[in-house]
């Protein structure tokens, strides 16, 4: 069965083209995809991010269960409302899901996982946390809104009550505070996100997530759908689970070795995996492609190098770039000159460093 | 939804033909096609002398988010594509039944058309689909 955020019928009424996404019957776009990713590069748009999972941990060896359950480190996590970014793994170091954690007491943490791995997530979560007594409690009742763009915080904060908008404003990147919204509603707001962009991601409470998504339209903030969303983390670098990696694929071949910590007396799940494949180093690496010629790159398409064949992970058009991009998973070592298998075309493509796009610009030498 | 021009026939795989005064098929994708592809960044184009087949894949129109294949409503050869979408993709997603044309066929046997939908039909197949 479908699952509905509780702003569908705002996307339907906005006359949102709607797709199954992962389980959840999500708006695409609401007329031009293209459109709406421009929107975000150089104004501010919104996403309705509700289909993704908050889950609360309680419990005084909270942190504890977290050291266990998180590639990374949240000792990194000190000051009330900083987030982080890890992978959760499983015991052979495969990423069961990247998620971000929030630290908002000794004993209260929030993580924000994917929509589609909810349940493998959930399971896999409680599962570990009976040995430490931690409380795993899903919220449903949260809807959650992603405002993203070079405006998306002054427009956001223009609408928060006039108490929170020095604090607010001066927010960190990956931190987050509670704020009073229009009418008063009480308000995560998160500056994390997921297009390159500077901005903030807000929880809120499902009641009044039709109330905010007016109130932000009103304030000049552009709905935009999944796909745009798509492109601008590409364009940013960003993985996407599912495609980019699973259960098979070790953060070190995903290019998210700089989310392992390796600190000392510290055992997580996949730690002994991971160290044993630093030792050896890894035989297939993650690297971006840039096609020049006319076409796009898509997921699953062969990519020929010197050292075998690998494979297109995400690949799109590039809107900011006008050409199509794409992250691949190669045999490690140098690669030669690399061509992509487009039905049965050989297309050259250059290797790159990602990201692509960093502040609204065209990286150089993409 | 759009007007479908009533001298116009479908393939279910949504490209329409046009029998020009010159007796040549100019082939391209519905209205409601473009619709479903959103913004269209890429059309791969048959080449011109090449024969194809009803039915066959002939071109690929790609959009952000995915390729799709073009198929030709009548066997023959390509006589004609249309080169201004190599810059101007989203011709299509303007205007699907006149400038955004993809290819035109001379037909070896235009008794093929008889066998495709009329606007009617395509337009019932479209509306059932949107249910």
């Amino acid at each position: 069965m479908t699952e509905k955020t509780v702003l569908n019928d705002t996307h339907r009424a906005l006359g949102a083209r709607m797709v199954d996404f992962g389980g959840w019957d999500m708006p695409i776009n609401y007329g031009s995809q293209i459109e709406e990713h421009h929107v975000v590069r150089r104004d501010a748009g919104m996403f309705d991010v509700s289909h993704m999972t908050v889950i609360d941990l309680h419990g005084a060896r909270t942190r504890e269960f977290l050291r266990h359950l998180l590639a990374n480190s949240v000792d990194k996590l000190k000051v009330h409302g900083k987030a982080l970014y890890s992978c959760m793994l499983n015991e052979q170091g495969g990423v069961i899901d990247d998620l971000i954690v929030y630290f908002l007491g000794e004993e209260f943490f929030r993580l924000v996982v994917n929509a589609a791995t909810r349940a493998k997530d959930l399971e896999w979560i409680e599962k570990q946390a009976k040995a430490f007594g931690v409380e795993v409690k899903e919220r449903p009742d949260f809807a959650m809104i992603a405002v993203q763009g070079p405006n998306a915080r002054a427009k956001v904060i223009g609408l928060l009550a006039e108490v929170d908008h020095e604090r607010i404003g001066k927010l960190g990147k990956f931190a987050a505070a509670a704020a009073q919204g229009p009418h008063g509603m009480p308000l995560f707001v998160a500056r994390t996100g997921y297009t390159g962009e500077d901005g903030f991601e807000i929880i809120v409470p499902q009641e009044h997530a039709v109330a905010l998504w007016q109130a932000l339209a009103a304030a000049g903030v552009a709905p935009a759908g999944l796909g745009a969303r798509d492109t601008l983390r590409l364009e940013a670098g960003m993985n996407l689970y599912g495609q980019d990696m699973d259960d098979a694929v070790s953060p070190w071949e995903a290019n998210l070795g700089w989310t392992i910590t390796l600190d000392e007396g510290r055992d997580f799940i996949g730690r002994k995996v991971l160290e044993a494949q630093k030792a050896a180093g890894v035989k297939r690496v993650m690297v971006g492609l840039v096609l020049d010629e006319k076409g796009v790159l898509r997921h699953g398409q062969p990519v020929l190098t010197a050292n075998g064949v690998g494979e297109i992970l995400s690949g799109s058009f590039a809107p900011t770039l006008n050409k199509a991009v794409a992250f691949a998973r190669i045999p490690a070592g140098e690669p030669g000159d690399v061509r992509v298998d487009i039905r049965g075309k050989e297309v050259p493509v250059r290797v790159v460093k990602y990201p692509f796009v960093r502040d609204g610009k065209p990286c150089e030498g993409i | 939804m759009s007007e479908i021009p009533g001298d116009l026939k479908f393939l279910k795989s949504h490209e329409w033909a046009r029998v020009e005064d010159d007796g040549l098929v100019r082939v391209g994708i519905s209205d409601h096609a473009q619709g479903q592809l959103g913004d269209l960044v890429y059309v791969e184009l048959p080449e011109i002398g090449a024969s194809v087949q009803a039915g066959h894949g002939v071109a690929v129109v790609e959009s952000v988010k995915a390729a799709s294949d073009i198929y030709s409503p009548v066997s023959g050869e390509i006589v004609a594509v249309n080169e201004n979408l190599n810059d101007k993709p989203e011709t299509i997603n303007e205007d699907a039944f006149g400038e955004g044309w993809i290819f035109l066929v001379r037909a070896s046997d235009r008794g093929e058309l008889n066998e495709l939908l009329d606007a009617d039909a395509y337009a019932e197949l479209v509306e059932n689909e949107d249910h």
